[in-house]
């Protein structure tokens, strides 16, 4: 297993179908029009010399070493801005070209440290490389005169010296190593979209420089890795690479954070991870990464993992660690005895998205198959399951309709109710190179996220609603469009039921829905939806993105479908650069979808009263299934405080932290006799459970995650599980604890089982994942390709359905007792309830939850900026403390979620969608008021968790 | 908010939905929905507070939709299923 060095051919690839021959070095290649003579001659096998060029930027043309000589052309051009022409005789090596080279590298090298032997880079430097290639023998000008290297020439200080900047936590810069190639800078441009680094000074003063000539960790750097990646020198470099040194294997894997699905290299020295580098066949992310994925991993080997089975009585007893069997017994004669007591269904399973699909399959398969029910739930009840049902019944089938390369051939965006640049930051850049390149952009949120207006970038329109009235917003865009004879007709007689697409225009059509009717209850300008329906209809290729600012709300599953007439209407629908694309929050919540974690669908979202489904699993299985669907998780909950819900086995999720109305959580929990949390950590639902079983990241096992746009990604082990066990193993071995006989030797095996039963998986294996890279479901005969788009002849369920969206206002109202709207979201350095990440140094951009609050509802409440404040709803209140800010809108406050203490979910409400039970965490009715500190009921709880997190013959855990 | 309250709620919400629409059969829409996705417990209480208790706040469609819900058994099935045989 050597090292992946993947080719850097220089410069991008060109689209163009037109292809041009040309010789290199007698070498004759045929490309397409618009490569550049640089890749052309990478593509012969020819590597011509090159500092500023890498083929994940544009050429720059700066290096002047990448000169070649062209018959019948005068001179030495740059072979990276050079493009191609039909016939071109190009030589890359002769006695001219030689010398300049040489000349070249003997200036860069006359102002550059000699120090390779201890240097970070010392066999990863293309510097070093390049010296090697052109035979650079010595330095002429000797390395006493003006230069960047040395704090002191001659005893005096030198103005040209900079120290190295170590205040990010992940990467250095040493200034004293740069060359001032700009690929740093073009990194954070070009592929990153922050514009954070510029040279500043000029000719011989030139450096980079993080912003205003600030420090890193202060500048606008988001510390995406980009600039470390495209680095050729030690100049930026991983603090990692600095410590440990050189890796030397590597493995391809799939980040464990959002649902873009990263592919990463990770490069290792043993079983030390050294760094994790963004692959560039990586179909999701192209070589490019967030700070998460590249750089927080460190909780893999945080010490806060628990690495030893424990049991307990009861919840108020500290922890005892005992053996994996003990473990196992003890969980299985509990669920026994609590069926045995209780009946049947008195017990459950929650799936966890952040685990493999493999893992997933069996949690669901014990459950069905081994407690003989179907209560099984996973975390997409509170994020995404209104897109399950809404997609379901528009297009018939649950999941986006695009990859996300479809992005580079969008004209006009929507992106409603989600926060890219943070929550799904590589998505984010390469939509922000899209618009860049020209694209427009629709944003409709509560918030002025960062899309609206950054460097660069700038929203044609930004729509503010109120929170929990995106249903009034979507169908006033569809009543201008139809209104003003803007729809597809073409498209909706050959694709939809134009019967049902007259009743639904015809609603739509109703004046109650024009803009100047709901801009009272919404707060959008009327001109502004108009403008906005317009430009979405006329502008192009059309797509829609959306987050949990659709999902989460008591309408949810009607706005889901809102944005599918939208894109129906508009005939935006089964080809590249269109469609309608859920952003989806973890790692694996499609996959988790896709593998019948719900309640009432078996994998491959076919519904367990469907007889044939389920004769498969039977005869598969060897069992009889129940045909009932199960209860959902906050069924569970519910059912659990009625007292006829006792026992749950919860893999890698926690409810406590993530689930809506926090008390209500903990008194189901607390009713429960037996609650089985596997985990990394002990997490905030573990502080009730009676039995822990240690989990295991995604390093430390085999297996396959499927991310927002159907790829089905493999996950490879790179280390030990320092538990012992992969996830599927636990779980596999709670199974036999229970009388159940699996033999599954390795996730293949699982996934083999998944293919047999589930049509869209057929094809797939790990032997055709291992030859593909990737793909994207459905994968099977009619599709051995994988499915990068959907719905392109026709859709899943034959006529696309548009669908009335009547909206409703949400039963949480402001009113005197509560003015202010909470809605909620996500920031870039941390990942959900923060379990991971705040187990790493990312808590540098993060250290705590703050309250989003508009200046003027601060001033009426004597609120400054950082004072802590009340928040207090219906359903309980916390203290947090303030960020005055006018990036959200007056009326409305907004928080994030990922610190446990900040106890957001003690003020979100168990209001829920109507189709889904999918929680309304995006609206709550609050007030706030200045605060003296923690509430009663954070102080209680820190209390709690101190006594519930002890483990017998160790000093207390520390969060 | 008591699990009765809770159950009308989300009965009444699904109604609601299915007022809007031009489905010519509604009750059996909303009946559809809630056989879909309600667990026999829920399905049971419901009735139990049609039947007991006159339906209090219910919506005029999910009454007219309870005939058409499945009813489930009066129990739910005692013990664990029997192991199966190897499988998988």
């Amino acid at each position: 297993m050597p090292l992946i060095r993947e080719i850097d051919y220089g410069t991008p690839e060109s689209r163009s179908e037109a292809m041009v021959t040309l010789t290199v070095d007698g070498r004759e290649v045929t490309v397409p029009e618009g490569t550049s003579i640089m890749r052309a001659s990478m593509e012969a096998g020819i590597e011509v010399p090159k500092l500023c060029a890498t083929d994940m930027m544009d050429a720059f043309g700066s290096c002047r070493l990448c000169l070649v000589e062209i018959d019948g052309r005068n001179g030495t051009p740059a072979s990276c801005t050079t493009p191609v022409a039909p016939g071109l005789v190009v030589r890359t090596q002769t006695e001219r070209l030689k010398q300049i080279r040489r000349g070249v590298m003997e200036l860069y090298i006359s102002d550059h440290p000699l120090d390779c032997l201890t240097c970070a880079a010392n066999g990863d430097c293309e510097l070093q490389d390049m010296a090697g290639a052109v035979g650079l023998r010595d330095v002429r000008y000797g390395y006493e005169g003006e230069n960047h290297i040395r704090a002191r020439n001659n005893g005096e200080a030198n103005p040209h010296w900079t120290p190295k900047d170590e205040s990010n936590p992940y990467f250095a810069y040493d200034p004293s190593k740069c060359i001032v190639c700009s690929r740093c800078v073009r990194a954070c441009e070009e592929v990153q979209g922050t514009f954070a680094l510029t040279i500043e000074g000029r000719g011989f003063e030139s450096r980079v420089s993080a912003g205003m000539h600030e420090l890193f960790i202060d500048s606008e750097c988001v510390s995406c890795g980009a600039c470390v990646q495209a680095c050729p020198t030690a100049t930026l470099i991983e603090k990692s690479v600095i410590d440990i040194g050189q890796p030397e294997h590597s493995v391809v894997t799939t980040c464990a954070y959002c649902g873009v699905g990263c592919s990463f290299k990770a490069e290792m020295r043993g079983e030390e991870l050294v760094r994790m580098v963004p692959w560039k066949d990586g179909k999701a992310n192209r070589g490019h990464s967030c700070v998460k994925g590249r750089f927080a991993y460190g909780y893999s080997t945080h010490r806060d993992r628990i690495l030893n089975p424990m049991i307990r009585e009861k919840i108020t007893d500290p922890w005892r660690e005992v053996t994996w069997e003990e473990a196992y017994a003890h969980a299985a004669s509990e669920f026994r005895r609590i069926q045995y007591q209780y009946g049947r269904d008195s017990i459950g399973g929650i799936t966890s998205s952040r685990c493999t699909n493999e893992e997933t399959y069996l949690v669901q398969k014990l459950v069905r198959a081994g407690f003989g029910n179907n209560n099984v739930d996973t975390c997409a009840r509170v994020c995404h399951s209104p897109t399950g049902y809404g997609l379901g019944q528009a297009f018939g089938t649950s999941a986006g309709t695009q990859d996300f390369d479809s992005v580079e051939e969008t004209d006009v965006v929507i992106i409603i109710g989600a926060n890219p640049t943070d929550a799904h930051p590589v998505f984010g850049s390469r939509l922000k190179k899209r618009l860049r390149q020209g694209a427009k952009l629709i944003v409709i949120d509560p918030r002025r996220i960062e899309l609206v207006s950054s460097p660069h970038i700038k929203a044609a329109h930004h729509l503010p609603l109120r929170p929990g009235t995106n249903v009034a917003v979507i169908t006033a865009l569809a009543h201008v469009i139809v209104t003003e004879g803007l729809s597809d007709e073409r498209f909706i007689r050959e694709r939809c039921d134009w019967a049902e697409f007259e009743d639904w225009a015809a609603f739509v059509s109703d004046p109650r829905y024009s803009p100047e009717a709901t801009e009272a209850l919404t707060g959008v300008p009327a001109e502004a939806v108009r403008e906005a329906a317009r430009l979405f209809a006329t502008g192009g290729n059309g797509s829609i993105y959306y987050g949990l600012g659709v999902t989460e709300h008591s309408q949810g599953s009607t706005a889901v479908m809102a944005i599918a007439n939208l894109a129906m209407v508009t005939g935006n629908i089964g080809r590249p650069g269109v469609g309608v694309n859920p952003l989806r929050g973890q790692n694996n919540v499609q996959g988790s979808c896709d593998m019948g974690s719900f309640p009432h669908e078996l994998p491959g979202y076919r519904h367990i009263s469907d007889d044939a489904t389920r004769d498969v699993f039977e005869k598969m299985w060897g069992v009889t299934l129940n045909p009932e669907p199960g209860l959902r998780i906050n069924n569970m909950l519910d059912a659990a405080v009625e007292g006829s819900f006792m026992g749950l086995y919860i893999q890698g999720e926690d409810i406590l932290q993530s689930d809506p109305d926090t008390k209500h959580v903990s008194a189901g929990l607390a009713a429960m006799e037996c609650v089985v949390v596997q985990d990394l950590f002990l997490n905030e639902t573990a502080r009730y459970a009676h039995v822990f079983l240690p989990g295991s990241t995604f390093l430390e096992k085999d297996g396959t995650f499927t991310n927002a746009e159907r790829r089905i990604n493999r996950v490879r082990r790179v280390m030990t599980p320092r538990n012992g066990f992969a996830d599927w193993q636990v779980t596999q071995d709670l199974a036999r604890a229970m009388g159940i006989d699996w033999n599954y030797s390795h996730p293949s095996e699982i996934m083999d089982e998944i293919a047999a039963t589930t049509p869209s998986f057929a094809n797939v294996s790990y032997d055709y994942l291992e030859e593909m890279g990737s793909v994207q479901w459905p994968c099977n005969d009619t599709h051995p390709q994988g499915s990068p788009i959907m719905h392109v002849d026709g859709f899943v369920r034959g006529k696309g359905k548009f669908i009335r969206t009547e909206y409703i206002a949400t039963d949480e109202k402001t009113g005197p007792r509560f003015p202010l709207l909470l809605t909620t979201g996500r920031i870039l350095s941390q990942y959900n309830v923060g379990a991971q990440t705040r187990r790493t140094d990312n808590v540098a951009w993060h250290a705590e939850d703050r309250l989003e609050i508009h200046p003027h509802d601060a001033e009426n409440r004597g609120i400054r900026d950082g004072d802590w404040v009340r928040l207090a709803s219906r359903s309980g209140e916390t203290t947090l403390r303030a960020l005055v800010t006018d990036r959200v809108a007056t009326g409305v406050v907004y928080t994030t979620f990922h610190h446990p203490d900040t106890q957001a979910n003690v003020i979100t409400t168990d209001f829920s969608d109507w189709a889904t039970n999918c929680p309304e965490f995006k609206v709550t009715a609050v007030q706030v008021a200045p605060s003296n500190g923690p509430s009663d009921w954070q102080l209680e709880y820190e209390d709690l968790s101190r006594k519930t997190r002890r483990i017998a013959g160790k000093l207390e855990a520390a969060e | 908010m008591s699990e009765e309250n809770k159950l009308v709620r989300m009965a009444n919400q699904i109604a609601a939905f299915f007022h809007t629409q031009p489905a010519l059969d509604g009750p059996q829409e909303v009946a559809d929905h809630i056989n879909k996705f309600w667990e026999p417990r829920m399905r049971r209480a419901l009735f139990a507070l049609v039947e007991n208790e006159g339906g209090e706040g219910l919506d005029g469609l999910v009454r007219q939709a309870v005939p058409l819900i499945r009813r489930p058994p009066a129990e739910a099935a005692r013990g664990p299923t029997t192991p199966p045989p190897a499988a998988g």
